[in-house]
């Protein structure tokens, strides 16, 4: 490949300008956050920052949100799956507007989306007497908290997806067929491990925002500490009662989780070759 | 460019039918209970709600600091998009990766962290207060909070874009004898204007319904730095569903309007590149 030269070359000082302005914005935005957050985390000390991550109601909220990424992150990710096979293989009236709809959680307001399911499951909603009557918790309790984070990042794997089998032919699979395998040995053998890398890559995506997830949680956790608080609830919290040290350390935690994911994402988008 | 759609492919039931149930049960049916909800609600009551002046000023703050950060980040995203695609400099890759920071990032944190750098006593505020430039606790800091959460819209739709215009265009526009400002305005902007205005209404949506990073930051004084999402909830935590309700499908309807928008944006840039 031949080198830029001549007439795009910007001028030396109009380059060095750019460069600064635009790293510099960089720089505040991104990367003294980050800075600050590990920073402020040891604020007081190592020994602080351990107790704070050792308290049995912190240790009580990673669990929680744990346990609430491992049912969402599968329940999409077979949506994802579902979905894209659907609308890339086959022509259907209605496609297009499916595919619009997939995206209708993106819009959604999260407090919005966790208003759903309080005006759906909640002491005064619609099915509130209902459950009631048959001692069935779902808001101020795990379900709602499962059902909400589900909600805001049901998009993420069905959108990486669509695109990636779109542009692949269906020869692969058609020869499978001809070949005498099942339905379900040419999704194994051959569909799923051409797509492998971009059911993870969205898996990554929809987990980050699974664990971080916060304002839809908030208005369906109701929480009761120790019980309904995710991590981020839990850094709200401490935050609100002024201890500093504590909630960056719990973010922290959530920060190294955001840092893996980019990390991941980057690993997978070569991997994808969509970058 | 799209494979052909098959009828041999096996499976069409099964995916359709699991995909359209788990979009029902999870999205349809409680997107349907604000309607039914709303239904309840006297038209009288429903007009008082939403053009209340706590509402109004929730619904103007909104729009306008949404508005704000998404043009913030229309300049800036092109400007770091075209340094990431157009220079070289130490440092690229990682930045270019960290770019993506704020959609990995939960809002949550993004919101004490930036509360704690732009308070009076933090590491930028210090400076900014004396200077009478008040971020925290104040309309500036939603907008500073949306442009960090906007952020990667703009730079990752128009970053692609740049690379392919790079050289040839550009070349035959500067050999015909076009300054480089007039090659910049003629050739590279009409270029990248659709996925400039995709990416800066994706971050005006993603803005308008921002709440985890506003409400450390903004303060949450009625009237003044009281954002809709805000506002909603303060209803719901005081069992006000029918006022919460009523809020959000005016909020609702606007979001899909936006969606509208950016769908018929992506369509035409779409043709226009298939033109070409």
């Amino acid at each position: 490949m031949k080198k830029q030269h001549g007439p795009l070359d910007d001028p030396l000082w109009v380059r060095a300008m750019r460069l600064v302005i635009a790293v510099t914005f960089l720089l505040v935005f991104l990367v003294t956050p980050l800075v600050l957050v590990f920073t402020a985390a040891f604020h007081d000390g190592p020994a602080a920052f351990w107790s704070a991550i050792q308290d049995p109601v912190a240790l009580s909220a990673v669990r929680l949100t744990i346990l609430t990424a491992l049912v969402v992150v599968p329940l999409n990710v077979l949506f994802g799956i579902a979905a894209a096979w659907a609308i890339a293989k086959f022509e259907f009236p209605g496609r297009r507007l499916l595919i619009t709809m997939i995206d209708l959680p993106f819009s959604v307001s999260p407090v919005i989306a966790g208003m759903l399911f309080v005006l759906l499951f909640g002491a005064h909603g619609f099915l509130g007497p209902l459950l009631e009557h048959n001692d069935i918790k779902i808001i101020f309790a795990l379900p709602g908290i499962i059902l909400a984070t589900a909600f805001v990042t049901f998009p993420f794997v069905a959108r990486e997806l669509l695109p990636l089998m779109e542009a692949q032919e269906n020869d692969p699979e058609e020869a499978a067929l001809t070949l005498g395998a099942s339905p379900w040995q040419m999704f194994r053998r051959v569909s799923l491990p051409r797509i492998k890398w971009g059911i993870l890559y969205g898996a990554v995506l929809c987990n980050a925002r699974a664990m971080g997830e916060f304002g839809a949680v908030s208005v369906v956790s109701g929480h009761i500490r120790g019980q309904t608080n995710t991590i981020p609830l839990h850094v709200e919290i401490l935050y609100n009662e002024y201890q500093l040290s504590a909630a960056f350390a719990v973010a922290s935690l959530l920060t190294v989780l955001a840092i893996v994911t980019l990390i991941a994402k980057s690993i997978l988008e070569w991997k994808v070759g969509t970058k | 460019m799209s494979a052909s759609r098959s009828r041999v492919l096996p499976g069409f039931g099964l995916s359709l039918g699991f995909t359209l149930a788990y979009m029902t049960l999870l999205v349809l049916i409680p997107l349907s209970t604000i309607v039914l909800r709303t239904a309840t609600i006297s038209p009288s009551d429903f007009w008082n709600t939403i053009s209340s002046p706590r509402a109004l000023a929730a619904f103007r703050l909104s729009f306008f600091t949404a508005l704000a950060a998404a043009l913030l980040n229309g300049v800036f995203g092109v400007l770091v998009a075209w340094v990431l695609v157009r220079d070289r400099f130490p440092g690229k890759r990682l930045l270019d990766g960290l770019v993506d920071l704020p959609f990995a990032l939960p809002t949550a944190v993004a919101g004490i962290a930036l509360t704690t750098l732009y308070s009076p006593d933090g590491w930028l505020g210090r400076f900014l207060e004396p200077m009478g430039i008040k971020v925290a606790y104040a309309p500036l800091g939603i907008v500073v909070a949306l442009t960090f959460v906007g952020l990667p819209f703009v730079v990752r739709t128009v970053q692609p874009v740049l690379e392919n215009v790079e050289g040839s265009m550009e070349e035959a526009a500067a050999s015909l004898g076009a300054g480089r400002l007039a090659t910049i305005r003629r050739v590279v902007l009409p270029e990248i204007r659709p996925a400039l205005l995709t990416g800066m209404t994706l971050a005006f949506a993603r803005g308008l319904g921002e709440y985890g990073s506003i409400v450390f930051i903004s303060g949450n004084m009625p009237m003044k730095t009281e954002i809709t999402p805000l506002l909603i909830m303060i209803q719901l935590e005081q069992f006000d569903y029918a006022g919460a309700t009523a809020l959000a499908l005016v909020f609702l309807i606007a979001s899909f309007v936006l969606l509208f928008v950016i769908n018929s944006l992506i369509a035409k840039g779409s043709l226009r590149i298939s033109r070409s």
